[in-house]
């Protein structure tokens, strides 16, 4: 029965969240919605993580994964606001279609 | 019963995350950024993961969500201002994330596991297991990581210092 | 200017006396009418006569009436008795035993809920396969099994096994945990904001409200809640308006959520999460995500500073509250609620807070801490009302300004709570149980009996004791916030980076040698300082806790004479 939830269903989910994440970061030009792309599209590789560690036997690996990756998303979001910031300072726009300059 | 909240996380996740797409205002962005957050929290509570959920609830909702509602705030001029793309490229993205959706929707449907994919096989490792494997099996990852987050936080002050 | 006027307050005496006696005979009739259906739905409904699908109409037919039934006769008597409820209302302490009683009618209710929920279990299942009708979830008791069961043990009375029978499912109970855990939350704030005025007045030596409800105005904060709904409700034009409703909730719920995880007593709680601790402050951090919202979307400029220095202080105070967590937790070995308070059972001097040096500091620290990310003073730079207006409430009004209030004072509990339960032995008792078990044979009551049960329910710990704690800790919360003055901001921020997480990590480091060294490596000389410090530790905590009951007891015995004093204007202090 297609509704009895398995491993797919988190698969697809994960899919389906993944391009919203790209769409995100194709379609934003505020250097925030891109990062917000990208914190999408970390969390749906973490769905996958965590469901191949409940419904294929692992010793927990996903879990472990997961943990590092919502770590690195921390850190990366912390480093880019900072980047933002200085962006911002420098061109007085967070838009990320004026930055192509590659004079500071 | 989990079936049933598997499919109510999952349309919150995914109707929030159409919303961070849909909206041209960066704030509300942010405010589906929750929503997406928890529905990804609850789908972990529902894989038996808590640990996992509560990290996220804490260092994605709690911490990474504040810093970027407060970099909006810190880096927009008006509240109202929405840089939009143009339509050739909207459409142009909406074409590549449908094309990737169902590329990657059919890949996962047709392959084969190596496992029964529809009945969980193990019981999730609890907190503490989790914890054993840390600083046991993946003691020099941890250990990395933590230097990694002093870096992180010491380039992080640098770049956004004001300049003298 | 239009005149203002109250049709049901200018009729004359007469017409009002009329309008009593037509209200009360509607009323009794009303009463009567669905006191009957529920009779004859007693007794006419047998089970077994019935088929299943039938059962939820029959039981609102009959747990509807009978309740419609008491409602209309509780409104009838109201009507009929207000002026002798009037003069009860008004006597001394009837806030307190209207109080202590709800939260002991609650425990009650709980407890006898739980009863049931394992006498249900118990009951051997009825033979077939059932499942409700149209949703398809299967059950193992019937109505007749049920009531075969009850006849087993004597009580024959049908209708009970109509109303025992939806609580075989799980989902059922958890509703009615539900009901009884926003039951809690919304006591806690109009009870909350009643203490605070009463405590505030007390601290400047003036009276508080005193008219509404008798007793010292106790009932002034419903009443406040009901003005509240029926003011105006403003929205800037200028905002943001999804977001500054929305903002609302996201500041109302976590904190709601939050007592999901936390445990009351050892099985007392909705549901016990092995990251109970982790899952609590992960709400208390979600929250900030609504206050920064709530300014941002109100466009206002005192708002959004507001909202900034919330977001700042909440950030940054979250690492020492966390960090000094991780104490208690480092010496239960558990991040469970359940687990860490029942460490701690058999004795004040079991508390994690007298185990060594770097708990009692540790508690400290997480209650400044957390006195900090709940906005309260001296750390409310948020909603600071001489420099900000109101922060981030600055544009709010009525009712959703009162639920930002409930998300605050259910966080102040939260946060309470959360002390009892890792620093100062959660529900158990000060005094041992086995003290309490030898006093009762010493008294000749049985521990087992009626009033011995009763007695260790009361003494030994249980969610009582827990409430009455974290109440106190709530109380030094409104203590601390009416005699401190507020600190500025960038004193907030040098206070924890500077001052409190160097602090903390010395503590955390500190505890982590400790344990190894008393726990681990068994050193002996080490033992016999820990030892010597544990005592003195307690010695301390004997002599504060000494000191406060004094003081209180001197308060309260010079109540009546300071009230008295403050008539003559000549004896204010500063005259």
């Amino acid at each position: 029965m297609i509704l009895a939830v398995g491993l797919n269903h988190y698969l697809v989910l994960s899919a389906l969240i993944f391009s919203l994440g790209v769409l995100c970061m194709a379609t934003k030009r505020n250097a925030i919605g891109i990062l917000i792309g990208v914190e999408l599209v970390l969390n749906a590789a973490n769905i996958n993580l965590v469901a191949f560690s409940k419904y294929n036997a692992g010793v927990g690996d996903g879990h472990i994964f997961a943990v590092f990756v919502i770590l690195l998303a921390a850190a990366e979001a912390a480093l880019a606001i900072a980047i933002f910031m200085n962006f911002y300072n420098t061109l007085r726009t967070i838009d990320v279609d004026r930055g192509d300059e590659l004079r500071g | 019963m989990d079936d049933l909240a598997f499919y109510i996380f999952a349309a919150v996740s995914l109707l929030s995350a159409i919303g961070i797409v849909a909206s041209s205002n960066i704030v509300r962005s942010a405010v589906c950024l929750l929503g997406t957050l928890g529905g990804v929290a609850c789908l972990y509570f529902v894989l038996d993961a808590n640990l996992l959920a509560v990290i996220q609830l804490i260092v994605y909702a709690g911490g990474t969500l504040v810093l970027m509602v407060f970099g909006i705030m810190l880096t927009s001029k008006s509240p109202w201002v929405g840089f939009r793309a143009t339509r050739g490229q909207v459409a142009g993205a909406v074409l590549v994330a449908i094309l990737m959706a169902v590329g990657i929707s059919t890949l996962v449907l047709t392959a084969e596991w190596s496992q029964s994919a529809n009945a969980p096989l193990k019981t999730s490792p609890s907190v503490a297991e989790v914890g054993e494997m840390l600083l046991t099996d993946y003691l020099v990852p941890f250990e990395v990581a933590s230097v990694l987050l002093l870096v992180v936080m010491i380039g992080a002050a640098y770049l956004a210092r004001t300049e003298k | 200017m239009s005149q203002i006027t109250l049709p049901w307050i200018e009729k004359s005496p007469e017409t009002l006396s009329g309008y009593r006696r037509k209200a009360i005979l509607l009323l009794f009739v009303l009463a009567v009418g669905h006191l009957g259906i529920a009779l004859v739905s007693l007794f006419a409904f047998k089970p077994g006569q019935l088929a299943d699908w039938k059962i939820p109409f029959v039981l609102a037919l009959v747990l509807g009436a009978s309740l419609a039934g008491m409602a209309f006769t509780a409104g009838a008597f109201g009507v009929v008795f207000y002026r002798i409820i009037g003069k009860f209302l008004r006597w001394s302490y009837v806030a307190f035993a209207l109080f202590l009683g709800g939260v002991v009618g609650a425990c009650l209710i709980v407890w006898l809920h739980a009863e049931i929920f394992t006498f249900i279990k118990g009951l051997s299942a009825a033979e077939g396969e059932h499942r409700v009708w149209l949703l398809a979830v299967p059950y193992d008791h019937t109505v007749r099994n049920i009531y075969a069961g009850l006849e087993a043990i004597g009580v024959e009375v049908p209708v009970l096994a109509y109303a025992l029978w939806p609580l075989q499912f799980e989902f059922i109970r958890d509703l009615v945990a539900l009901g009884g855990i926003i039951g809690f939350i919304s006591i806690i704030p109009a009870f909350g904001i009643w203490w605070e005025r009463k405590v505030s007045a007390r601290i400047q030596s003036r009276m508080g409200p005193m008219r509404v409800g008798g007793w010292h105005g106790w009932l002034q904060s419903p009443a406040d809640g009901l003005k509240l709904i029926f003011k105006e409700d403003i929205i800037p034009p200028e905002g943001d308006p999804l977001l500054f409703r929305l903002a609302v909730y996201i500041t109302f719920v976590p904190p709601i959520c939050a007592f999901l995880a936390l445990p009351f007593a050892a099985a007392w709680v909705f549901r016990d999460l092995d990251v109970a601790l982790i899952f609590i402050l992960a709400m208390l951090g979600i929250e900030v995500v609504g206050v920064i919202l709530a300014g941002w979307a109100s466009n206002n400029k005192w708002a959004v500073y507001g909202s900034m220095r919330e977001a700042c202080q909440m950030v940054s105070y979250e690492i020492p509250m966390g960090m000094s967590l991780l104490i208690p937790i480092m010496m239960a070995g558990s991040l469970k609620l359940t687990d860490i308070a029942g460490a701690q059972a058999g004795g004040f001097w079991n508390w994690f807070v007298f185990a060594n040096p770097w708990c009692f500091i540790a508690f400290f620290t997480y209650y400044c801490a957390a006195l900090a990310s709940c906005k309260r003073a001296p750390f409310d730079l948020p909603e600071s009302e001489s420099e900000l207006v109101a922060g981030f409430l600055t544009e709010y009004s009525g009712f959703r300004w009162s639920l930002f209030f409930f998300g605050e004072y259910a966080a102040m509990f939260i946060v309470a709570g959360l002390a009892v339960i890792l620093f100062l032995g959660g529900w158990s008792s000060p005094i041992p149980e086995a003290w309490i078990n030898s006093f009762l044979t010493a008294v000749g009551a049985s521990p087992d009996g009626f009033f011995g049960t009763l007695a260790r329910g009361l003494l030994a710990g249980g969610p009582i004791i827990f409430v009455l704690k974290a109440t106190f800790l709530f109380y030094v919360q409104l203590w601390v916030r009416w005699t401190l003055p507020r600190v500025r901001i960038d004193q907030v921020l040098y206070a924890c980076v500077q001052v409190m997480l160097p602090l903390v990590m010395v503590l955390l480091l500190a505890n982590t040698l400790w344990i190894l060294g008393t726990d681990h490596l068994q050193w002996g000389w080490l033992n016999v300082i820990d030892g010597i410090l544990h005592w003195i530790l307690v010695g301390i905590g004997v002599i504060v806790a000494l000191a406060i009951l004094c003081i209180a007891l001197y308060g309260f015995k010079n109540n009546k004479r300071l009230v008295g004093q403050l008539a003559v204007v000549d004896q204010l202090p500063g005259s």
